[in-house]
């Protein structure tokens, strides 16, 4: 038997790799460097690895959906100097003003140097938390209701409407949820999950999830939560679930005994599809201040519908009047906000004080 | 045995890598949409090819032919590409930055291009000498530049028309300019022989 072309091949294999490990000795950058956050925050960083990596390594968690593969373009961060040039991968997700401003995908920015950055102060604030299920329920046919109870750290600071990444095992992503708990639950966090067939986390949550499951997310993100400063009259519009962190706005200032009106539109394409209507009900019937109206697009002949049809900005054109005093909080899809900043901006509200989470 | 002059123009016209032998055509179907990344993608294949098929020969004759192992050629090939690429990438990034960044993520995408693979196959079915190999390989590789260079012109071009039915968009409409191409690079032939 010839056994030379196995010892050949065994041979040009060690090689190589000799060849290149001396190389990355040799030419590789090992010295350690340092991040600079804020110019307040220091972190010393060895070896060679991309920012969103050094920085999750120490407990900095920057909103990243992808998990650093660059599809995302969750991870910005301004980069004040040390980064490198741009790279092809990163220029689909930055405008032109982002480039001059400096901003960077923190997933492809390699520290090879002494690096500065600048992070908004409340993502320093980000943790990760690790939760058990606690609660695992049917809100409609396709939304779900998750509670989870928090193990470490074991409670959780966020306002109302902000969100959170869970972590999705096997695929290695994140994916946001907004908060649907009131702030004032700081032990345990809930969350409203629609089932979209073929996503990443929605499956893993609807179909392989169980009562008494360990789940990590961090959190929390976002600059969509309640102004707690201001005194004006609200307007909430939200669609399928998109109810969470207007679920949750509204808990918090329930707690508060409703110092504020709320009006709150809910749109929904059958009867079948609407969730938390007895607790909101509940809430219409203690505090004045609050008024929920729900409005069905495809209502069945089933559902003895009394209530608005049409979409839901329809019902809003429809109830409300003059609104340049008001503020306005939207979450649901994309083309329901798009009529929402419509029919709110034609009477009269700001569209500066038109706060909107898109998913 | 052909002259070398006459293994550097049959590589381009009559031999042509993309358009005769229909190699590499992911990357002139994926970064073929203007001139300046075509450009990119090209020099760096012409680069890698170069470097690696004068790397690939020696270790052929010099190391495989010996040990009665030619058996072996496709594979040391592969290793030894995509670890010289990655060589390249480190010298290049420590002593010629500007050229590092121009390059960018051309040079790592490369080391799987078949393109690669296929000049350091030929050069050992054809039985080069290495002179002949650095000929033929920077032949090649100019060929392929030529081919991705005008593909990317013949596609600004039609941008700026813009009726392409819908149907054909994108890839659809780079198969039919290539087959147009090599079509016409027919006409070259019996012009040079390998």
């Amino acid at each position: 038997m010839n056994l030379m072309p196995i010892i050949v091949m065994g041979a040009v294999l060690s090689a190589l790799t000799l060849i290149l490990a001396v190389a990355d000795i040799f030419l590789g950058s090992h010295g350690e460097k340092v991040i600079d956050i804020n110019n307040t925050k220091k972190i010393n960083i060895t070896g060679e690895d991309t920012l969103l990596n050094c920085l999750s390594a120490n407990k900095i968690f920057i909103p990243s959906a992808c998990g650093g593969k660059s599809t995302c373009g969750h991870c910005k961060v301004v980069v004040k100097c040390g980064g490198g040039e741009i790279l092809a991968t990163e220029k689909g997700f930055l405008t032109n003003k982002e480039v001059k401003e400096g901003v960077r995908l923190a997933c492809q920015v390699k520290v090879k140097d002494n690096i500065k950055i600048s992070l908004p102060d409340e993502l320093l604030e980000v943790q990760e938390y690790t939760a058990t299920v606690a609660a695992l329920d049917d809100l409609t046919s396709d939304i779900k209701l998750l509670r989870l109870d928090l193990i470490t750290p074991k409670a959780i600071r966020f306002k109302p409407g902000q969100y959170v990444q869970i972590f999705v095992p096997g695929y290695e992503v994140f994916r946001a949820y907004s908060v649907a708990s009131p702030p004032s639950m700081t032990n345990s966090i809930e969350f409203t999950i629609r089932y979209i067939p073929k996503g990443m986390c929605t499956t893993f949550i609807h179909k392989a999830l169980k009562v008494g499951d360990k789940v990590k997310f961090t959190g929390p993100y976002g600059h969509f939560y309640l102004d707690e400063n201001s005194e004006r009259p609200i307007i909430c519009i939200a669609g399928g679930a998109g109810m969470a962190p207007i679920r949750s706005i509204v808990y918090h200032l329930k707690e508060q005994n409703m110092p504020r009106k709320i009006s709150y539109y809910f749109g929904a394409r059958t009867k079948k599809d609407l969730f938390f209507v007895d607790e909101l009900k509940q809430i219409e019937a203690d505090f004045p201040n609050f008024k929920y109206r729900a409005a069905l697009s495809e209502p069945t002949p089933q559902d003895c519908w009394e209530g608005d049809t049409g979409f839901v900005t329809d019902a809003v054109k429809k109830y409300e009047g003059d609104l340049t005093e008001h503020e306005a909080y939207l979450c649901g899809p994309p083309p329901m906000l798009d009529a929402a900043v419509k029919v709110l901006t034609a009477k009269g509200l700001n569209e500066k004080r038109v706060l909107f989470d898109k998913f | 045995m052909p002259s070398t002059l006459n293994i550097f123009l049959a590589t381009i016209l009559t031999h042509n890598i993309a358009l005769t032998y229909i190699l590499g055509m992911c990357p002139i179907i994926g970064v073929s949409k203007n001139i300046s990344t075509a450009v990119g993608m090209g020099v760096s294949v012409v680069f890698v090819i170069t470097v690696t098929s004068l790397i690939n020969w020696p270790i052929y004759h010099l190391i495989l032919v010996p040990t009665g192992s030619e058996v072996l050629a496709l594979l040391v090939f592969i290793l030894t590409i995509a670890a010289s690429v990655q060589l390249l990438e480190m010298l290049l990034e420590k002593f010629l930055p500007t050229l590092y960044m121009a390059f960018g993520i051309f040079l790592p995408l490369i080391t799987v291009n078949c393109t690669v693979l296929a000049v350091s196959l030929f050069m050992v079915l054809r039985e080069y000498n290495l002179t002949q190999t650095a000929v033929f390989s920077l032949g090649s590789s100019l060929g392929w530049l030529l081919a991705i260079l005008l593909v990317s012109g013949i596609r600004e071009k039609l941008n700026l028309v813009g009726d392409v039915p819908r149907g054909l968009q994108g890839a659809g409409i780079v198969m039919i300019i290539l087959g147009t191409l090599a079509l016409g690079f027919m006409g070259f032939s019996g012009m040079v022989d390998l």
